[in-house]
């Protein structure tokens, strides 16, 4: 049982990640604003003026400096946290590899929004996804509560001496960052224990022991130390599932790679990361009454990808859609199709699998949509031909 | 000689030894060599300034020769050393 104390009240996803960062109080944000996490480093940096938070704030003139400027707090031995999305993620994509090389344990709230062109302000994954071999650990949220204890979390997997790699947690664009919610957060003394004291693995500062961070690899040392971050990508696994389970066991709310919803006598179920989940839960709901055998996988760890895991527990099913918030344009299905199908490649006898993507450009989709998908599920289940494994679902046809 | 693998190296690619550069001999870039002559040298020191890899080797003020260990074989050297001097010339390195 839960024993610290927690207080409910109502909050926006931004104001949670603001709200989580003010009592994780980190050593250093570089932030630039973008729409539609702009409010994240805003609410931050009234903290930081009104002398809530201990922290150094940088102002910088774009994403790319943002980034450049937190992978050079950490390397200086500094707890950094920072907030972006969309066209800002990917400004910041050529320092987030360097970032994650560096093995440095940044934290960063992004919220999900759509990329140019066109322009678009509203959520679609396009952004995370672009990103997702960059070597960061990525955990989506589904509502305004994941979110904050997510970035809780983030703090100690991205910390832990095994894994030294940077996080981010993300949630939808305007659905759940400008979306208020009830939530229950935990006591500044409780995150403060939570996460503990930083630790860091090098400090640049250290005088007494002088080193060199980004040195140059050529081809015969390039290899190893990519072979280095791939070891803390796998070790991941086993942090995240083991703070998921003590945040759980001392607040009352568990995390694992992913949570299933009635999925354990499914027959029929849908794959989905982010707020998509809530409107599914509704649907599976309704459709239960109604007979149909379905259910709900909602992932929340995308990287590293839990392939294995996922395998054990889609393996039952007879049919399953994939939903994609973003096209990776390969004409093969979306980015999330491809990981969670390929994941099931090993089982003896899989599921069929098929691709919708949706929701581009933050397109609504609304339960009737996801109540059809079931339906042609069970469908394919009933031994019903697959007319096409990748449909886009909500386009005006 | 076997380089280590990836889980005895320093996470990250730190380097944690000061001036280990000079471990890295670059010597076997080079397709040119420069040529010191220590009968034209007025010792300038032009060389030894302008020379990327301290690959000049002074002993006293005065030029002892060059580092071919590490000279790349730039010719910066010889390009500073004055017109009237011409103490460094550039030779082709012999085809291996």
């Amino acid at each position: 049982m839960p024993t610290k104390t927690q207080k409910l009240v109502a909050r926006t996803g931004n104001e949670a990640m603001a709200e989580a960062m003010r009592q994780i109080n980190p050593d250093v944000v570089a932030a630039y604003p973008i729409t539609p996490a702009t409010e994240i480093v805003q609410l931050f940096s009234n903290y930081v003026a009104d002398g809530l938070v201990d922290t150094e704030f940088v102002t910088v003139e774009s994403e790319h400096s943002a980034m450049s400027a937190c992978v050079g707090a950490s390397a200086a031995g500094a707890r950094v946290m920072t907030g972006t999305s969309s066209q800002g993620l990917i400004l910041m994509a050529e320092i987030l590899y360097i970032a994650a090389g560096l093995r440095c344990p940044i934290v960063l709230a992004e919220v999900n929004r759509a990329l140019s062109s066109p322009i678009n302000i509203h959520c679609d994954h396009s952004d995370t996804m672009s990103v997702r071999d960059s070597g960061w650990i990525q955990i989506f949220s589904e509502n305004s509560q994941e979110a904050y204890d997510n970035m809780i979390q983030a703090v100690r997997i991205a910390e832990h001496m095994d894994v030294r790699l940077p996080v981010m947690v993300t949630t939808d664009g305007f659905i759940i960052s400008h979306g208020m919610e009830a939530i229950n957060i935990l006591s500044d003394q409780d995150v403060q224990e939570f996460i503990g004291p930083y630790k860091a693995a090098y400090s640049l500062l250290d005088v007494d022991n002088p080193i060199t961070v980004g040195g140059l690899d050529f081809t015969d040392f390039y290899f190893e130390h990519r072979r280095q971050t791939a070891q803390a990508m796998m070790n991941a696994k086993k942090v995240i599932l083991d703070v998921g389970r003590e945040f759980g066991e001392k607040f009352g709310r568990s995390y694992g790679f992913f949570e299933g919803y009635r999925l354990e006598d499914a027959e029929v179920a849908i794959v989905v990361l982010g707020s998509t989940a809530g409107t599914a839960k509704v649907v599976v709901d309704e459709l239960r009454e109604k007979g149909l055998k379905c259910g709900l996988l909602k992932l929340r760890v995308f990287r590293p990808f839990p392939a294995p895991e996922l395998a054990e527990a889609l393996a039952h099913l007879k049919a399953i859609a994939v939903l994609d918030r973003s096209d990776s344009l390969s004409t093969a299905g979306g980015p999330l199709f491809a990981e969670v199908r390929s994941a099931l490649f090993d089982l003896p006898a899989r599921p069929a699998v098929v691709n919708y993507i949706y929701g581009l450009g933050g397109r609504d989709i609304v339960p009737e949509q996801l109540a059809d998908v079931y339906r042609e599920l069970q469908r394919i289940s009933e031994g019903g031909q697959i007319q096409n494994t990748v449909q886009y679902l909500g386009v005006r046809e | 000689m076997t380089e280590p693998s990836w889980r005895e190296l320093t996470e990250a690619g730190l380097i944690t030894e000061a001036g280990n550069a000079r471990k890295y001999e670059t010597g076997d870039w080079r397709s040119k060599r420069p040529v010191h002559d220590p009968e034209k040298c007025i010792n300038c020191l032009f060389c030894w300034i302008y020379c990327p890899d301290s690959a000049i080797i002074v002993q006293d003020g005065k030029v002892q020769g060059i580092d071919y260990a590490h000279c790349k074989g730039c010719g910066i050297c010889a390009r500073e050393c004055p017109d009237k001097v011409q103490a460094l010339k550039m030779v082709d390195e012999p085809e291996d």
